[in-house]
Formats: C-alpha cells, sequence, structure tokens
C-alpha cells in the first residue's frame, strides 16, 4: 500500500498542474498598463484627417478603446458585438485604426457598419506599442481619471461583454 | 524602342540592388540592435526572440528599438520601455522577483528532493542485503539443483 502512496500522490498532484495549466491561455499575457494612466496620443482621425482623437478629449467618460483593422479575422467576428454594445449606449466604443490603409478601413466600415463615434489612425502601429498591443483586436477599458482598468486581448464575445465589461463600465460609472 | 527599353534596364539595376540593403545603415546600431533583440521576445511568435522574428510586431519594435539606440538611451532604458508596456514577459531570461522564485528555484528544490529520495533509497536497499545464513541443507540441496538442472525437483 505504502509503495503506491508516494508515486500516486505525485501523480496526482502533477495531474493537477496540467489540469490548470489546460485552462491557462499562453496567448494571453498579462498587460502591466492596469491600473495605470492610458498613455498618450494624439493622432489623425479616420473620417477627418486633419482632426486629431486624444484620450485627454474623453477625461471625465469611461470608454472602450478598440485596436483593430480592415485586414484582422478576429476584428470581424467580434464586430456584431462591438455594433450590439454600441446600440445599446451603454459605453461609446472609440476606434484605433491600427496599421491599415485609410481606404481599406472605411470601405470595411463602410461595409460592416460603424459602432465607432471616432476613429484614430495608427498607421505606423506606435501607439499600439505604447497600449502594448501584440495583436488585434485588443480592447482596453479607461475610466474618467484615463486609467486602463482592463485590457481584452483577442475578440470581445457577448459573454465577456455582459460578464466583465459591462458591469465593470458601471462600476466605474458610479465612482 | 529597343534600345530605349535597354536603357531603362540599365538604369533600373542599380535601383533593384539598393533594395537589398539592411534598413539601418550604422553598423555600430546595428551591433547594439543585435545585442538587445536576442534578449526580447517576439510577442507574436513566442518561442522566438525579438532578432529571429518576421512578425510585423517584431519588425515594428526592432524599428523602435533602433530608434532608442540611435537616441543613446542605455540598454536598461530600452529594456524597461518595453517591460512597461508589454511585461516581463518581453524578456527572454525572467527577472528574479517574488512572483518567479519558484520558475528559478524549483528545479533545484526537484533536484535536492530527487537527491535525497535516491541516498534514503539506497541507504535501505544496503541496509536490506545483509548476510542470510546458509544452512547445510540448504547448500547441498543448491549444489544438487546447480549440477542436475532441477530435474529431481
Amino acid at each position: 500500500m505504502n509503495r503506491f502512496l508516494l508515486p500516486l500522490s505525485i501523480f496526482v498532484v502533477v495531474v493537477g498542474f496540467l489540469g490548470i495549466g489546460l485552462t491557462l491561455n499562453p496567448r494571453e499575457i498579462p498587460s502591466p498598463l492596469i491600473g495605470k494612466a492610458a498613455p498618450e496620443f494624439s493622432q489623425p482621425q479616420l473620417y477627418e484627417p486633419e482632426k486629431t482623437f486624444s484620450p485627454a478629449d474623453l477625461k471625465g467618460k469611461v470608454w472602450l478603446l478598440n485596436f483593430w483593422a480592415s485586414w484582422c479575422s478576429g476584428c470581424k467576428t467580434e464586430h456584431p458585438v462591438l455594433m450590439e454594445l454600441a446600440k445599446s449606449g451603454q459605453v461609446p466604443i472609440y476606434g484605433m485604426d491600427y496599421k491599415d490603409q485609410r481606404d481599406e478601413a472605411v470601405g470595411w466600415l463602410q461595409r460592416w457598419g460603424n459602432p465607432y463615434p471616432v476613429v484614430g489612425v495608427d498607421e505606423a502601429g506606435r501607439v499600439g506599442i505604447n497600449y502594448g498591443v501584440y495583436g488585434v483586436p485588443e480592447t482596453y477599458v479607461i475610466d474618467k481619471q484615463g486609467m486602463i482598468r482592463y485590457k481584452q486581448i483577442g475578440p470581445l464575445d457577448p459573454d465577456t461583454v455582459a460578464k466583465k465589461i459591462l458591469p465593470l463600465v458601471q462600476q466605474l460609472e458610479s465612482q | 524602342m529597343i534600345w530605349l527599353t535597354f536603357i531603362m534596364a540599365l538604369v533600373s539595376g542599380p535601383v533593384w540592388a539598393g533594395e537589398a540593403q539592411p534598413l539601418g545603415d550604422d553598423p555600430a546600431v546595428e551591433a547594439r540592435l543585435k545585442h538587445l533583440a536576442v534578449e526580447l521576445r517576439c510577442l507574436v511568435c513566442q518561442n522566438q526572440t525579438l532578432a529571429d522574428s518576421n512578425a510585423p510586431l517584431a519588425e515594428d519594435l526592432r524599428r523602435e528599438v533602433r530608434e532608442m539606440i540611435v537616441k543613446d538611451m542605455t540598454d536598461k532604458e530600452i529594456v524597461d520601455f518595453l517591460v512597461e508596456r508589454y511585461g516581463d514577459f518581453v524578456l527572454y531570461r525572467p527577472p528574479l522577483k517574488a512572483t518567479t522564485t519558484l520558475l528559478w528555484v524549483g528545479p533545484f528544490v526537484l533536484l535536492a528532493v530527487g537527491g535525497t529520495v535516491l541516498v534514503i533509497t539506497l541507504r535501505r536497499r544496503s541496509q536490506k542485503v545483509v548476510d542470510v545464513p546458509v544452512t547445510d541443507e540448504e547448500h547441498r540441496r543448491v549444489e544438487q539443483l546447480l549440477t542436475e538442472g532441477g530435474k529431481h525437483s
């Protein structure tokens, strides 16, 4: 009995660790920017390039910053979710067109709908680097003080919106 | 017309040749970039360094690092810039911190545990193998088995 107890317990512990490992997503790298001020930028707007878009314009609001691109397939997947969220009017979603071409981005929004009140253009991907973006789509929840509170890596889905984004937005709104 | 094409081909030759040149001109900058890039992880293809990866983000990050080198920032400032944005994950060698103790110490703990178990097991075994007195009767039986191959048993 005792002979098998030790190997068995080691086996159980290893299986336990591997089991936890299976539930983790190695693609999701925790962002060090959560709880820190959203990096400043001033980028030309997609529709009116002579105007700029900056997080400073949104101080005092809770808002989402969504990095997307017309070439990104995950953005197409999450797009209906963004449209639905924008229609509900619960939180504004501002877009950042990441490493894209202006005419293609405009065409994409014309075809699939535009959930964004304003879209900024990050042609060189520098804003993306400042926000620690390593794959689009990525979405940031930014509070009234301009602090990053949450980062979604990969497409938003209705479940995440209902269980994470909206409760957080309501909590931040009431602060 | 043929001559014109010929001249154009001649003129365009050097332009093609120019395309293959590396992006950075300063060999000192490139050397520092290379030295830094092998220590940094590509965020997209996670088992490659920034130096090995051809992912667009890796190219952008190399450009960013190159610009910081040109601005004469120290290696530490450059690495901190990336860690601030992407976390420790961007480092190929994780730093020794409270959260990474298990990672750094774990293998040595396992080695120590394995070594202790090995020593204990070996000691126990040597205790088990003791001289057992063989009686004359048993000795004769062994002899018989060895010579006759145990036919009569």
